[in-house]
C-alpha cells in the first residue's frame, strides 16, 4: 500500500494550517474589535464554506484559480503554470475552506481576552503590537490550539474541494480522502480500509488532544 | 504655582447623555482627591488624562509638556502615566512578578532596586513567585497599585481602587496607600466617591458634579464649601492637622496639639511630635454661645463664626474658625435664630468626637 496521499495530505494540512493561523490572525483580531456595520458581511462571508456543499465551493475555486480565472491568470503570468490540478493550487483552495475553523476560534479567543487587559498594558507602556503580543496573544494560546488542531483535521479530511479544483493526480493533487475513495471505485476494500483507519484514528487523536490540553488548562 | 509642577487640562467630550466639560490645573504633588456621585466623569477625565479616550477638544499639559492639544496626541504608551484601574487587571498568564515589572522593563531605565523597593513598600515579597490568577481581591490590586508605580509615573491616576472590594479588604489596602503617600513623592490622582477615603489620602480636592468640576483646592478648605450640595450632605465634616503634644496615662488620652487649641483624644500613646490628621464630622460638633461650666464634652474650643449655610429641612451648617482651621458643625435651624449666630461672632465649638489618621504610620 502507498502512504503517499497520506504524506500529500499531511503536507497539505500542514502549510495550510501555518498559511491560516498567520493570515487569519488579522483578521480574527479584526473581527473581534470591530464595531463596523461590515462586520456582519465578513463574519457570513468567512462562515461560508461550513454551509456550502464542498462542490460549490470547488466549483467557484475551480473558475478563480483556472487559467481564465481572475486568480489563476494572474498566477500563470507569473509563475508560468496553472493553479488548477496542481498542489500549490490546492493549498489555495483549502486555506478558503477552512477558513472559518481557523477565524472563528481565533476571534472568540481575542474577544475573551477584552479591552480592559490590553489598556492595562498600553498605560504600562506597551504599543499596540507589543500589548497583542506580550497579553492578547497568550491568553489566547486555547484559541490558536483549537484554531490548529481544526484546520488540521478539517484540511486532512476535504475531498469535494480537492476533487473539483485538483483532481487526481497523484503526487501532486491525490490527498488520503482521494485514494481511498480510488480505492472503493475500484473495489479494492482492504486497501480502503486501511487508509480509512489511519485517517479515523488520526482525526480522533488529534481531537482527543486538544479537548485535553483543554481540559489541563481550564483545571489550572 | 509653578506651571513645571502643574497638570492644566481642558477637555470637551460630548456622549449620548453626558458631556464631560473640564478646564483645571492639578498640582503636581501629593494625593490629588477626584469626588463625586456616579456618573459624574471621573473615570472619563481619568482616561482621557491617560489618553484611552480622544475628546475632540482637548488639551493637556504635564509638567510643561503638551501631552495633548489641537494638533498633538501623545498615545497612550508614550505617556508616563501609571493606571490603578477600579479592577486588578492583572496579566493571568505571568506571575506576580512578571506583572509588576510589565511596565518596568518598558521604561528602558529601570533599575533593580526600583523593583524591589516597591515590592516592599506594597508587602509583595512572599508573593512574587505567585501565579496572577490565585490573589485574593487585595493582594491583586496591591500587585497592580505596584505595577503602575513601577512604570516610573510623573503621574498615578487611581479610579476608585477600593471600590471593588469589601470592607476587610479595603482596610488591608488603606495603610499601604498611607505609606506610599508618606514615603514617595509621586503625585496621585484619586477617584472616590467616599469621602471618608478622600480625607484621609488627599491633600487637594476636585469636585466634580454632572461632567464639570465644581470646586477645586486644598483638601480642608473645599471640604468646608458649605455652599456646594454635595459638600453639606449627610458626609459634612472637615479634616485638621494636628501634632501629637503629651499623653495622659490616667485617663488614657492623646494630648494633640491643632492650631485652635488642645484637644484630648482616646488612643494609645504616641511620639510626642508625631503629625496625625483628624477628621471631625459636621454632627460631631455643636455650639454655645459661652464656655459651658460643666459638660461631659471634653472638647471645647473657642471660635468664631466665618459662614452660615441655612440649608434645607430643620438643620443647617454653619463653618467654624478654629484658630487657622475651618471645621463646620450641624445645627438646627432653630438653634441658629435662637443664638442669632452671625458671621464673626465669638462662640464655643463643642466636640464631640474626632477620627484620627496617622499621616505617616508604618
Amino acid at each position: 500500500m502507498s502512504l503517499g496521499p497520506l504524506w500529500l495530505s499531511v503536507q497539505l494540512a500542514a502549510l495550510t494550517t501555518v498559511v491560516l493561523v498567520i493570515a487569519g490572525t488579522p483578521l480574527a483580531w479584526w473581527l473581534a474589535r470591530t464595531g463596523s456595520r461590515v462586520k456582519p458581511v465578513v463574519q457570513s462571508t468567512v462562515a461560508l464554506p461550513i454551509v456550502l456543499p464542498p462542490t460549490v465551493l470547488g466549483f467557484y475555486l475551480l473558475i478563480l484559480l483556472g487559467p481564465n480565472g481572475a486568480i489563476g491568470s494572474w498566477w500563470v503570468e507569473v509563475t508560468g503554470s496553472a493553479l488548477t490540478f496542481s498542489f500549490a493550487g490546492l493549498v489555495i483552495a483549502s486555506c478558503v475552506y477552512s477558513l472559518p475553523f481557523v477565524v472563528q476560534p481565533l476571534a472568540a479567543a481575542f474577544e475573551s481576552v477584552g479591552d480592559q487587559r490590553l489598556e492595562a498594558a498600553r498605560t504600562l507602556g506597551a504599543g499596540p503590537l507589543d500589548a497583542f503580543l506580550s497579553v492578547a496573544l497568550p491568553l489566547s494560546l486555547r484559541g490558536y490550539l483549537g484554531a490548529a488542531v481544526l484546520s488540521f483535521a478539517h484540511t486532512l479530511g476535504e475531498f469535494g474541494v480537492v476533487l473539483m479544483v485538483g483532481g487526481n493526480i497523484p503526487g501532486e493533487t491525490r490527498v488520503i480522502s482521494i485514494a481511498i475513495y480510488d480505492q472503493v471505485e475500484t473495489l479494492n476494500y482492504a486497501a480502503a480500509h486501511r487508509l480509512s483507519a489511519i485517517l479515523l484514528v488520526f482525526a480522533f487523536a488529534a481531537l482527543l488532544v486538544m479537548y485535553l490540553v483543554n481540559r489541563r488548562w481550564q483545571l489550572r | 504655582m509653578n506651571a513645571a509642577r502643574m497638570a492644566a487640562m481642558r477637555y470637551l467630550l460630548q456622549r449620548d447623555g453626558f458631556a464631560l466639560d473640564v478646564d483645571v490645573a492639578i498640582p503636581l504633588a501629593g494625593i490629588t482627591g477626584i469626588f463625586g456621585p456616579s456618573g459624574a466623569g471621573k473615570t472619563t477625565l481619568l482616561r482621557c488624562i491617560a489618553g484611552l479616550e480622544r475628546p475632540a477638544t482637548g488639551r493637556l499639559v504635564v509638567a510643561g509638556e503638551t501631552w495633548q492639544d489641537g494638533t498633538r496626541f501623545r498615545a497612550v504608551q508614550e505617556r508616563a502615566i501609571g493606571y490603578v484601574f477600579q479592577e486588578p487587571r492583572l496579566f493571568e498568564h505571568l506571575d506576580v512578578r512578571g506583572n509588576i515589572e510589565y511596565g518596568w522593563r518598558r521604561r528602558g531605565n529601570g533599575r533593580a532596586q526600583d523593583v524591589e523597593r516597591i515590592v516592599a513598600l506594597l508587602g509583595l515579597e512572599r508573593l512574587l513567585g505567585r501565579n496572577a490568577a490565585e490573589l485574593s481581591g487585595g493582594e491583586a490590586q496591591r500587585v497592580a497599585i505596584a505595577r503602575a508605580l513601577l512604570r516610573s509615573p510623573e503621574l498615578v491616576l487611581m479610579d476608585e481602587p477600593l471600590a471593588s472590594l469589601d470592607r476587610a479588604r479595603r482596610d488591608e489596602i488603606l495603610p499601604f496607600l498611607d505609606r506610599l503617600h508618606a514615603e514617595s513623592n509621586v503625585p496621585i490622582l484619586y477617584v472616590s466617591h467616599t469621602i471618608d477615603e478622600i480625607c484621609r489620602l488627599c491633600d487637594h480636592l476636585l469636585v466634580m458634579d454632572a461632567g464639570r468640576v465644581v470646586a477645586e483646592g486644598e483638601l480642608q478648605s473645599v471640604l468646608v464649601r458649605t455652599d456646594l450640595p454635595l459638600m453639606a450632605g449627610e458626609d459634612a465634616g472637615s479634616v485638621v492637622e494636628c501634632r501629637v503634644s503629651g499623653y495622659d496615662e490616667t485617663d488614657e488620652l492623646l494630648r494633640l496639639e491643632t492650631s485652635g487649641g488642645e484637644l484630648l483624644v482616646p488612643g494609645k500613646p504616641r511620639q510626642t511630635g508625631t503629625a496625625l490628621r483628624l477628621r471631625i464630622r459636621a454632627n460631631d460638633i455643636s455650639i454655645c454661645r459661652a464656655r459651658p461650666e460643666a459638660s461631659t464634652i471634653l472638647n471645647i474650643l473657642p471660635a468664631v463664626v466665618d459662614a452660615i449655610q441655612p440649608g434645607e429641612g430643620s438643620s443647617g451648617l454653619v463653618r467654624l474658625a478654629l484658630g487657622d482651621d475651618r471645621v463646620v458643625a450641624r445645627v438646627t435651624r432653630r438653634s441658629i435664630r435662637e443664638l442669632s449666630l452671625a458671621p464673626g461672632d465669638r462662640v464655643f465649638a463643642q466636640i464631640k468626637s474626632v477620627a484620627m489618621r496617622s499621616r505617616a504610620e508604618r
